[in-house]
């Protein structure tokens, strides 16, 4: 006999009222994920005025439970790369991700971090997605409030669809691995 | 108000390779050798009184001999006004005198001009790159550096 066949089960459940709800172990632990956010905000550039912006009380990050930077990446959840990233910066915010404890995302916010935006010279790494794993890209140069708003919730969505493996671990090492790919130069 | 262009020429008027004043930009083209004795003689003679370094650059004519220029933006406070000094260095030995002594700013604007144009400035001290890594080779504002050459630290040549 199936569960929900069993008398004793629909009893139980017509007693309980509205008092509880069923659901799945893995729709839980993502739904607290998704609604707390600790971010690490690594701001090299322009765009971190905006990220500013964003992050005060006028857009109010905190409606999505993403209101609290840690300025420790071993506390944080969520890295948020926000400006320029030259070649010189990029061992550093390899490092930064490394420290990260899973699970954990990355946001590449603004033109520079999602291709290197209008930057393409000795100095500038063409998209942060050569050195680390990005979730969520939001363009712009500086993208407005509502687009990293639009962003976050974006990542939110993809946080609840996520499977949550039975050894805890977010990402598989091989990901984080990047093929080492030679651009054909212009 | 003393002409600083007239002084300069009318005292060390040997040292001055050419000198030209347009639209209140005076600039005297000095030479190499003769740069600090110059220099101190700006900075501490009365009515002109150079107290500030501005800016310390570098300049790349490639296809001309002398290849680089390093211009010095001269600046006094104390009677507001402004003057221009040029020195040309030849292609196979950009090397001129270290100003560290004369202004303590020419410090890190020397190191950023050995570091994008490989001019050496003698008696610097320290004369590290200041914006690239030290693994970067060459040095990219240099004319003859190829605009697409890439060399990251870690990741992809991109």
């Amino acid at each position: 006999m199936k569960v929900e066949e069993n008398p004793h089960v629909i009893e139980f459940l017509r007693q309980g009222g509205d008092s509880f709800m069923t659901t799945k172990v893995e729709a839980v632990i993502n739904w607290s994920r998704k609604y707390s956010m600790f971010l690490y905000p690594f701001v090299t550039a322009c765009c971190g005025m905006e990220f500013m912006s964003v992050a005060g009380p006028r857009y109010d990050m905190d409606r999505f439970g993403c209101a609290l930077p840690r300025f420790s990446p071993r506390q944080a959840d969520l890295l948020f790369v926000v400006g320029t990233i030259t070649h010189r910066q990029a061992p550093v915010l390899k490092k930064v991700y490394d420290q990260m404890a899973e699970p954990k995302w990355v946001i590449a916010f603004g033109a520079c971090t999602c291709s290197g935006g209008p930057y393409n010279n000795y100095a500038t790494v063409q998209g942060i997605d050569t050195i680390i794993p990005v979730d969520v890209y939001i363009p712009g140069c500086p993208p407005r409030p509502e687009a990293v708003l639009d962003g976050l919730m974006k990542l939110q969505v993809r946080v609840q669809k996520e499977k949550v493996p039975a050894d805890g671990r977010h990402r598989e090492m091989h990901e984080l691995e990047l093929p080492v790919v030679e651009k054909p130069l212009a | 108000m003393a002409d600083p262009l007239a002084v300069l020429l009318a005292a060390r008027g040997d040292a001055v390779l050419e000198s030209h004043e347009r639209l209140g930009d005076a600039t005297a083209v000095v030479d190499p050798v003769e740069l600090v004795a110059v220099m101190r003689f700006l900075r501490d003679s009365d009515g002109l009184d150079f107290e500030m370094l501005t800016d310390l650059t570098g300049v790349d004519y490639l296809g001309r001999e002398p290849r680089f220029e390093v211009v010095y933006h001269l600046y006094s406070v104390k009677h507001n006004h402004r003057l221009r000094i040029v020195v040309r260095l030849p292609e196979d030995a950009p090397e001129v005198d270290s100003l560290v002594e004369v202004w303590p700013s020419a410090d890190w604007m020397e190191r950023e001009a050995w570091d994008m144009y490989g001019i050496r400035f003698r008696n610097h001290g320290d004369l590290r790159r200041l914006l690239l890594y030290e693994e970067f080779e060459g040095h990219p504002l240099r004319k003859d550096y190829p605009k697409e050459r890439r060399q990251p630290l870690i990741g992809p040549r991109n």
